[in-house]
């Protein structure tokens, strides 16, 4: 297992380090084994999935299972004949949307951060509320309206769903992180004489660029893992890599190592990301209200 | 209701010598979410009034008023799908908040190995939901060769078929698997920006373990624990993929929640008009759900707080 993401930094002197009694020490080593234990329960389906993915299908409906077997590539061979075009579609609807989020909500965050009128934070609440609004209480008219301009089951309509899915994200990260910026930077250019835009893609832009590869990292994930839209508005053309992987269960017959292939394909690169981006995920995942 | 403090950089004195205000910079953003969400939410109620089916070849759709609520609140099963999501919001929220808080109050210690163990502990948030339902279906639940038929024989128990006989109990496990991560990173965050000095102080006043959580940790999370129980109700009012694949709302609709029965009503049966209507009941259901929540978490810990 990679450790990626080194998450020591995050001020380990938390609990008192007074040193107590032996028994205080017997119940240091209990709990830190109750931690491993715990997290060895909850990595197990995604431990089985991987050893799965390499046994021959037989070894994987083996009773009792099996735990020692030569791996085998065979698997991922024939997930990898039909995974390319459900890739291609899971990467350029999460790019895309990923993209698109970014170029309508960074003016956003900007203005909103670094020029907030009295509104600022109404119109920040609002930006937040659309999350209140559950994908179902629109899904009926776009699917209409999807259905009449053709955007049904391509990645175009695709993209237009994940934008709206990302974008509160992209502009409450990235408020948090444009604030943290010192204003008088701004009023310094300002007496230069530079225009707002300049502040805004020459100052305001490079200093929040961690924060922006933070941000985009988690709209892609959230992208490449959704499922509503992805099972609702695509079919067979635009269908990326969760409908790859369903397709992978269809039928009485059942090829658990080949689906567990597809299913490691699929979630690895994911995976990998947040374990690189761990630090920044709880920021993301709060919107930035814990930092 | 969702005050979240905007950390003030100083705000700006004059404005009058740009070319454009800034805040002209916020509407396409704006525009676009109008777009997406609030005006489709519009014609969302104004087709909930309407009878109306795709498979019908009507040339008319007649206006029905409040007809497709009545008859929404009027069908039990129907009753049972909206109590259903409730009982998958509320059974999620408690289990992630529990195994969370302990993961977190565990982790929130100096170890060998912490940066693994956390590394590990996330990953299954990570995971696609139509993943972790097939998963858990084919490779874990399966009643004759599952992971845990062979444990559970092995333990001496007899197997079960979990996703027949317990669809809604394996629904709420997977989706707590999931989540349970989620909240152990807000909560782990919220316990380690606790000062040392507090809790000793509290203990130097002879606080037991029970009093220092209950006065001082928790008032402490109030933050993480609104953002854990707002975002995972908004979220996991949402849940559809890990339904639509490993129990497909069955048997019956013991595992329906309204993301997927709304879905059927559109894709599976083309009526508009029910589903509307249902989809407007969500959307007022995650409201009050979620102002619920943060009304109850914000009295609960302020009581007897600091």
């Amino acid at each position: 297992m990679t450790t990626v993401g080194t998450t020591n930094s995050q001020a380990p002197a938390t609990t008192a380090n007074t040193p107590k009694k032996n028994s205080g020490q017997a119940g240091k080593i209990f709990l830190t084994f109750l931690t491993y234990v715990l997290a060895f329960i909850f990595f197990f389906p995604v431990l089985w999935m991987l050893l799965t993915a390499f046994k021959t299908e037989a070894q994987a409906a083996a009773i009792p299972p099996v735990f020692t077997f030569s791996p085998i590539l065979h698997n991922f061979s024939i997930a990898l004949q039909t995974y390319g075009p459900a890739l291609a579609n899971s990467l350029i609807a999460a790019l895309g949307s990923t993209l698109l989020a970014f170029l309508l909500g960074l003016p956003a965050a900007f203005a909103l951060a670094v020029y907030p009128t009295k509104r600022a934070q109404g119109v920040l609440s609002w930006i937040l509320s659309t999350k209140f609004m559950p994908a179902v209480g629109v899904i009926v008219p776009l699917y209409l309206l999807f259905s009449r301009v053709h955007l049904l089951d391509t990645l175009p309509g695709l993209i237009i769903m994940y934008t709206t899915m990302n974008l509160p994200l992209v502009i409450w990260m990235m408020h948090s992180y444009m604030t943290e910026i010192p204003f008088a930077i701004f009023e310094a250019a300002k007496v230069d004489g530079a225009p707002v835009w300049w502040e805004f893609l020459g100052m305001a832009l490079p200093l929040s660029l961690p924060g922006v590869s933070a941000t985009a990292l988690l709209a892609i994930i959230f992208a490449w893992n959704e499922s509503f839209f992805a099972l609702n508005l695509t079919t067979s053309n635009a269908t990326p890599l969760s409908i790859f992987v369903k397709s992978f269960q269809a039928g009485e017959s059942q090829f658990w190592a080949q689906i567990s292939a597809a299913a490691v394909l699929t979630v690895f690169p994911v995976m990998l990301f947040g374990w690189i981006a761990q630090r920044q995920l709880v920021r993301g995942l709060s919107f930035g209200a814990v930092k | 209701m969702t005050a979240q403090a905007i950390p003030a950089s100083s705000p700006p004195t004059t404005r009058q010598g740009f070319r454009f205000t800034p805040s002209v910079m916020m509407w396409p953003a704006l525009l676009y979410l109008i777009l997406t969400t609030q005006a489709p939410f519009f014609l969302t109620i104004y087709y909930s009034f309407f009878q109306r089916n795709l498979q019908l070849p009507m040339a008319s759709y007649p206006f029905v008023g409040l007809d497709n609520y009545i008859g929404l609140f009027k069908d039990p099963q129907n009753l049972s799908v909206i109590w259903n999501t409730l009982v998958l919001t509320g059974g999620v929220l408690i289990i992630t908040l529990v195994l969370g808080g302990l993961l977190a109050m565990l982790l929130n210690r100096p170890f060998m190995g912490r940066a693994l163990v956390r590394t590990i502990l996330i990953s299954s948030f990570l995971i696609m939901p139509v993943v972790t339902a097939v998963v858990w279906k084919n490779l874990l639940l399966n009643y004759d060769y599952g992971f845990f038929s062979w444990l559970i024989k092995a333990l001496g128990g007899s197997p079960v078929a979990w996703l027949t006989v317990h669809p809604m109990a394996t629904v709420i496990t997977m989706v707590s698997w999931e989540w349970t991560p989620f909240a152990m990173l807000i909560l782990l965050t919220g316990l380690q920006s606790l000062p040392d000095d507090q809790i000793e102080a509290a203990r130097l006043d002879g606080a037991n373990p029970w009093q220092e959580f209950r006065h001082i940790v928790l008032p402490h999370w109030t933050q993480a624990l609104e953002v854990v129980i707002l975002l995972e109700t908004l979220n996991v009012l949402q849940v559809y993929g890990e339904i639509a694949i490993s129990t497909a709302g069955g048997p019956g609709v013991a595992s329906t929640n309204l993301p997927y029965y709304i879905s059927q009503k559109l894709l599976v049966e083309g009526n508009i008009g029910v589903g509307s209507a249902a989809g407007v009941v969500a959307v007022i259901l995650t409201n009050l759900l979620a102002v619920f929540m943060l009304r109850l978490i914000n009295r609960n810990t302020q009581v007897g707080g600091h």
